[in-house]
């Protein structure tokens, strides 16, 4: 059927996934400015292959106890992929506080756009960094020889595990990039953060070899689960229990962080 | 033809505290649609917070805000749908090019891909940022980018428009640019509300001018009436020759039919003057005379002078220093 073609007006059409199209559309933003500055990619890409390197063959041998660094790889590599991973969630956070200093999100927030929208944006737009680090780490640890021995199944489903677990942990990197003053400030929070979460679990030792309250600690540190899950997939060993505690841990981290964010995101002047 | 009373935005008793601090302090303001308000005062005074306010941006601790016949708390969403906002620091993504800048905020508001990017090549067109538009944002020059922001916010053909000091820091020639654009836009009707630091900007854009000092409105009304009450022009003619003043002062007076103050310690002779009629006939006789000058000029009120009239304090601490030094 032809009828006259009017001139459609540059407004607004109302859709019911409205915000899920917002949210798409700003982490395409954030990808685009990933490809503007790949040197910003330095955290997901160079730091995770340091630690890598540095854990294996400084203090690889020493580890391993008797044996080679090819002997630890196995056990490392699944545990920098979760390190490197933990840290870079970081990033969104401090982006976030930058973004909020520079004024964008001024023109975010005065759009008739939903309130959630720059946040999950931005969490799904650093979907791209965690991958990077991912893929970065898996090709360097094929080069120096590791390999999936419970199956590319479930290598990868490792490989997904971790990611959907950046995108759990970085709630609370959103909320606290919100919530605090700089960026600097966000950065100096890190450490008292990262430091217990990541060194004070299972990613480059047996908890078995750590004193009694620090046991304790790994017990209840997420990042031992993750880290058993991750490892169950890749190369072997217990997974059900880990994942399932993982999960859980992954669902209430979502549960409590992101609506704090949400709400520090409405709050925010 | 639109009726010209009615309200497109409306304040009134709008507090907003910081702490100790008070930003506003009951402000009450209204805006006719299809007209420009211009908000004037010094750093501090409250401008950007009353902006923040009516641009949904920040709750009042206090007073309510029509935006549009919308409340700014409670419909804010609504009042979104017809506002666009030009921050003070330019809020466009620095890191994108221009034109992905403003495809951007067109899919967020929900125009097809297609359209996006013909509004955005449009606005582009129009902000004369054509040929930058592919370049990253940070490549920018100041008034690039102020002009890509006022383009960012005119993507949804806004019926309402504020602007927050959209030319501090601009070079007179990017300021121009600035202003014709802010002209045009309310020709095609949109309304205005507008804050600077320079009673020049207010008079030659606004309709009518409100005055903040410390969070209050301590003066409003049209340009010419502030103006009247801040005082008249100021001619200054300085010779090149310290030894020229009394008989630059004799030409001045005879030409102005004022008598000049003189300033002997800055070499510098001024006259209060109405308009520049008499600046023709001052640098004919002075050619006449052949009297050599480094400096002839008609000066408008300085905000500092329009505060000092208006409130009987100067806007800052060290404006007093600044004009006592003037006067001496």
């Amino acid at each position: 059927m032809s009828t006259a073609t009017l001139e459609v007006p540059a407004t607004r059409r109302s859709r019911p996934f409205a915000w899920a199209e917002q949210s798409l559309t700003l982490a395409w933003r954030n990808i685009v400015r990933i490809r503007q500055n790949p040197e910003a990619l330095a955290d997901v890409t160079i730091q995770p292959i340091i630690f890598l390197l540095l854990f294996l063959f400084v203090f690889g041998g020493a580890i391993a106890g008797g044996g080679t660094w090819h002997d630890y790889l196995p056990y490392l590599l699944p545990g920098v992929l979760v390190q490197s991973v933990v840290f870079s969630t970081l990033g969104t956070g401090v982006a976030l506080n930058e973004d909020f200093a520079k004024g964008v999100f001024d023109r975010f927030r005065s759009l008739p756009i939903a309130r959630v929208a720059p946040l999950i944006g931005a969490v799904l737009g650093d979907a791209v960094r965690y991958l990077t680090s991912i893929v970065i780490l898996m090709t360097a640890g094929f080069l120096l020889g590791f390999r999936f021995e419970n199956g590319v199944g479930n290598g990868l489903l490792a490989c997904l595990v971790v990611l959907l677990f950046a995108l759990s942990l970085c709630w609370v990197w959103v909320w606290l990039g919100l919530k605090l003053k700089t960026a600097q400030g966000v950065q100096g929070i890190a450490f008292l953060v990262m430091f217990p979460l990541t060194f004070g679990s299972n990613i480059f030792v047996q908890t078995t070899t750590l004193p009694g309250f620090l046991q304790s600690w790994t017990k209840v540190n997420p990042v031992t689960y993750l880290v058993d899950t991750m490892r169950g997939l890749m190369i072997g060993g217990d997974v059900q229990k880990p994942l399932l505690i993982t999960l859980a841990w992954m669902v209430g981290l979502v549960a409590v962080f992101a609506p704090l964010a949400i709400r520090a995101y409405r709050r925010r002047t | 033809m639109s009726t010209t009373n009615q309200v497109a935005i409306s304040a009134e008793g709008l507090v907003k505290k910081y702490g100790s601090t008070t930003a506003l302090d009951g402000v009450d303001l209204t805006v006719p649609t299809g007209t420009v308000l211009g908000v004037l005062g010094p750093n501090g005074a409250g401008k950007t917070t009353a902006v923040r306010i009516l641009g949904t941006l920040l709750r009042p601790d206090a007073g309510h805000a029509e935006v549009g016949g919308y409340d700014v708390v409670r419909e804010a969403p609504r009042v979104r749908e017809i506002i666009g906002l030009t921050g003070q620091y330019a809020s466009v993504d620095e890191d994108m090019s221009g034109r992905r800048n403003l495809v951007m905020i067109g899919r967020l508001l929900g125009l097809p891909r297609d359209q996006s990017k013909t509004r955005a090549d449009q606005l582009l067109e129009r902000f004369e940022l054509t040929d930058a538009g592919d370049r990253i944002a940070k490549t920018y020059s100041g008034g690039m980018r102020r002009r890509l922001d006022l383009a960012a916010s005119l993507v949804g053909n806004p019926s309402i428009l504020y602007l927050d000091e959209p030319t501090t820091g601009l070079d007179p020639h990017a300021r121009n640019g600035v202003w014709d654009t802010i002209r045009n836009l309310v020709l095609d009707g949109t309304t205005v509300l507008l804050t600077t630091q320079y009673l020049e900007e207010a008079d030659a854009l606004a309709d009518s001018i409100m005055v903040f000092d410390k969070g209050k409105v301590v003066a409003e009304g049209r340009p010419s009436e502030l103006k009247a009450q801040a005082g008249k022009q100021s001619l200054d003619v300085r010779p090149a020759e310290p030894g020229h003043l009394e008989r630059v002062a004799a030409i001045v007076s005879e030409a102005v039919g004022t008598r000049p103050t003189v300033d002997v310690v800055n070499a510098l002779v001024s006259v209060p003057v109405s308009d520049g009629t008499s600046m023709p006939v001052v640098v004919r006789r002075l050619d006449e005379a052949g009297i050599a000058v480094t400096e002839l000029s008609l000066r408008l009120p300085s905000l500092d002078e329009v505060f000092l009239a208006l409130t009987g304090h100067a806007a800052q601490e060290q404006s007093i220093a600044v004009l006592e030094g003037a006067s001496r």
